[in-house]
């Protein structure tokens, strides 16, 4: 490989590896948000993120809706239908045994792979992005497809707001406290109860705007909560549960590794990815920016 | 208390690792299937090496309330090492289920002394990882495990040389069977005496298990290795009476569906499995023939049901009637 051929190599892995990372980072965040506050084992969030890609594709296949709105409209649809489950379904299994939300979400999620099949049939859903994002756009010095930057350039968008929304306003600081200590935060005065619905269906709708805005990178198919759960939770245990942080720096290092292995040594498959998943477990069980 | 009903609770506890006449009744049931469902000893076999890995995820997540998602790596590697065996020339079933043991024992013990020194959601990602990255493994190693395709051309013997493997599943059926009665009579043993009790001390409070000077790690790392051996017994009997091995005996699918069957039955009460794990696969064999697709919807829904209102599973909704009923007479 010329010197140019291997930078090239390099930028395209970073490139993709960025993209990947983005989706990752999106529908991951709302499950380390969640767990970190109600220490809640949550198989079944991917289910929310493959929601949100079935309702996008499918107001923008049968009903022609334009891609912003569709994608609005199936991050609603997710974070509102979201609220009901948290009430009478996860509710209850709050500080119950792992073992019981384990199974629980398991169930939901076999539920969903059933329901995915029904209303939609086994096959991935077609995602075309709109005119104004498919093709390149010329850099300078390359070229980039265009919808895999603007995953980049919004998955950024929405960390810098997440990140300013979680440290600067008063329901950041609230969830900030209740992850610490949520007796004290009770006892403070705040409606944790409210506050767990609230976080709840704002993961939910994230993790549907990552599973919608992704649907061309993890394609939306009836198994999608199933076969890409691995990686969601590797995102959130090697970032630390309770921080949007640490999931960020997870789903780059995942992203981009995972592209690069994937492009460098495709015969070892994702194997260096669980190994070095096992090794920063190790190393600190807590991840790498969880509180001790 | 009074004296003579402290006297009760300890003869009680002093017999209660005799036999009783109920715990035949799994045996005898399995004895009048042979005679009863002849046509289906095939899936009865099946059903049968099941129970053994039902039983051995109880030992670990029952017993020791080690949350495990990956127990599927122990029952996969069992598999893959008496199918490389047939394979290759060892068709002795007997010998393939010795060296699934040990591929289970070792792989149990190795990823044990790591992983068994974190709790929580720590100790439930190291698990599946542990799994993933083996199935990873054989997924990629195709010159060893035929890699998607599955392992090919196994040749299995007769057992002892006197008893071969029929179509009808005559053979495979007993042999499960003995092969299970010696699994349920070592971990029968194991969770009756001392050691089986300190487990259920650690699962239920660690921390004071630690403060009276249990070996609280050496404990775990035992039930874990000894689960994991029993566990690759199951997966070599899988192996050998179906002739197949496949990747998914290395997933984490198989894996939650080993919880889920011996939720369904009662957790920690060593005979979950033995109700659990034929109810599901009976069910999921009559409904995969009428839709297929939607046995998953079923399956999770009855997954929820049991979480929120049957705990407990069959034995523990058995368990809870036969106490109501004692109370109001």
């Amino acid at each position: 490989m010329t010197a140019s051929a291997t930078l090239s190599a390099f930028v395209s892995i970073a490139f993709h590896g960025t993209a990947f990372a983005m989706v990752l980072y999106l529908v991951s965040v709302g499950l380390s948000v969640t767990m970190g506050l109600m220490g809640f084992v949550n198989l079944a969030h991917g289910v929310f993120a493959a929601a949100g890609g079935y309702f996008m594709t499918t107001l923008m296949t049968r009903y022609g809706v334009p891609f912003p709105l569709a994608l609005a409209g199936g991050t609603i649809a997710v974070a509102v239908l979201a609220v009901p489950l948290e009430r009478f379904l996860y509710r209850p299994l709050y500080g119950a045994d792992e073992l019981d939300q384990v199974l629980m979400t398991m169930g939901l999620v076999f539920m969903s792979v059933a329901v995915g099949k029904f209303f939609w049939g086994p096959l991935a859903q077609p995602f075309q992005p709109p005119s104004f994002l498919s093709g390149q756009i010329d850099l300078g010095f390359r070229t980039f497809p265009t919808y895999r930057s603007f995953l980049i350039v919004s998955g950024a968008v929405l960390v810098t707001l997440l990140w300013l929304g979680l440290e600067r306003t008063r329901f950041g600081a609230r969830i900030r406290a209740a992850v610490d200590n949520r007796r004290m935060a009770q006892s403070v005065g705040i409606n944790t109860s409210a506050l767990f619905t609230m976080a709840f269906a704002l993961g939910s709708g994230l993790a549907a705007l990552g599973g919608g805005i992704g649907a061309e990178i993890l394609a939306i198919d009836p198994g999608y909560a199933l076969e890409h759960l691995v990686y969601f939770l590797i995102v959130v245990a090697v970032g630390g549960l309770g921080t949007i942080r640490g999931p960020f720096v997870a789903a780059m290092l995942l992203g981009i590794s995972d592209t690069g292995f994937k492009y460098l040594l495709p015969e070892f498959g994702a194997f260096f990815i669980y190994a070095l998943t096992m090794v920063v477990l190790l190393w600190k069980p807590r991840g790498l920016f969880g509180q001790a | 208390m009074t004296p003579a009903q402290r006297g009760g609770a300890v003869d009680a506890f002093a017999r209660r690792h005799r036999f009783r006449a109920l715990e035949a009744l799994p045996w005898l049931l399995a004895i009048a299937a042979y005679f009863a469902f002849p046509d289906y000893l095939a899936l009865g076999a099946q059903i049968v090496a099941m129970v053994l890995f039902g039983l051995s995820a109880d030992l670990v997540l029952g017993y020791a309330g080690i949350v495990t998602l990956g127990h599927a790596a122990f029952f996969g590697m069992g598999a893959y090492t008496a199918g490389y065996l047939a394979a290759h020339g060892v068709g002795s079933p007997l010998v393939g289920l010795v060296a699934a043991s040990a591929m289970g024992a070792a792989i149990g013990a190795l990823s044990g002394v790591i992983i068994l020194r974190t709790q929580g959601l720590s100790i439930l990602m190291l698990t599946l990882v542990v799994c993933v990255m083996l199935q990873e493994a054989a997924n990629k190693m195709t010159s060893i495990t035929g890699g998607a395709d599955g392992l090919q051309g196994m040749q299995v013997g007769s057992v002892l040389g006197l008893f071969s493997f029929d179509i009808y599943g005559h053979t495979a059926y007993w042999y499960c069977l003995c092969v299970l009665a010696a699994g349920w009579l070592i971990a029968r043993a194991l969770v009756h005496a001392p050691f089986g009790r300190s487990l259920t001390g650690i699962r239920e409070n660690v921390t004071r298990m630690h403060a009276i000077g249990s070996p609280v790690f050496l404990r775990l790392l035992t039930i874990y290795t000894i689960s994991a051996a029993m566990a690759g017994a199951a997966g070599a009997l899988i192996a050998e009476t179906t002739g197949l091995v496949a990747l998914n005996v290395l997933s984490v699918d198989l894996s939650g569906t080993i919880l889920v069957m011996i939720i369904l039955g009662g957790v920690g009460r060593l005979y979950g499995a033995f109700i659990g794990v034929p109810l599901y696969m009976i069910a999921q064999d009559r409904f995969s023939e009428i839709d297929p697709v939607y046995w998953y919807f079923w399956i999770g829904l009855l997954l929820v049901l049991v979480v929120v209102f049957a705990r407990g599973g069959v034995l523990g909704l058995a368990e809870a009637l036969i106490r109501r009923s004692t109370r109001r007479r």
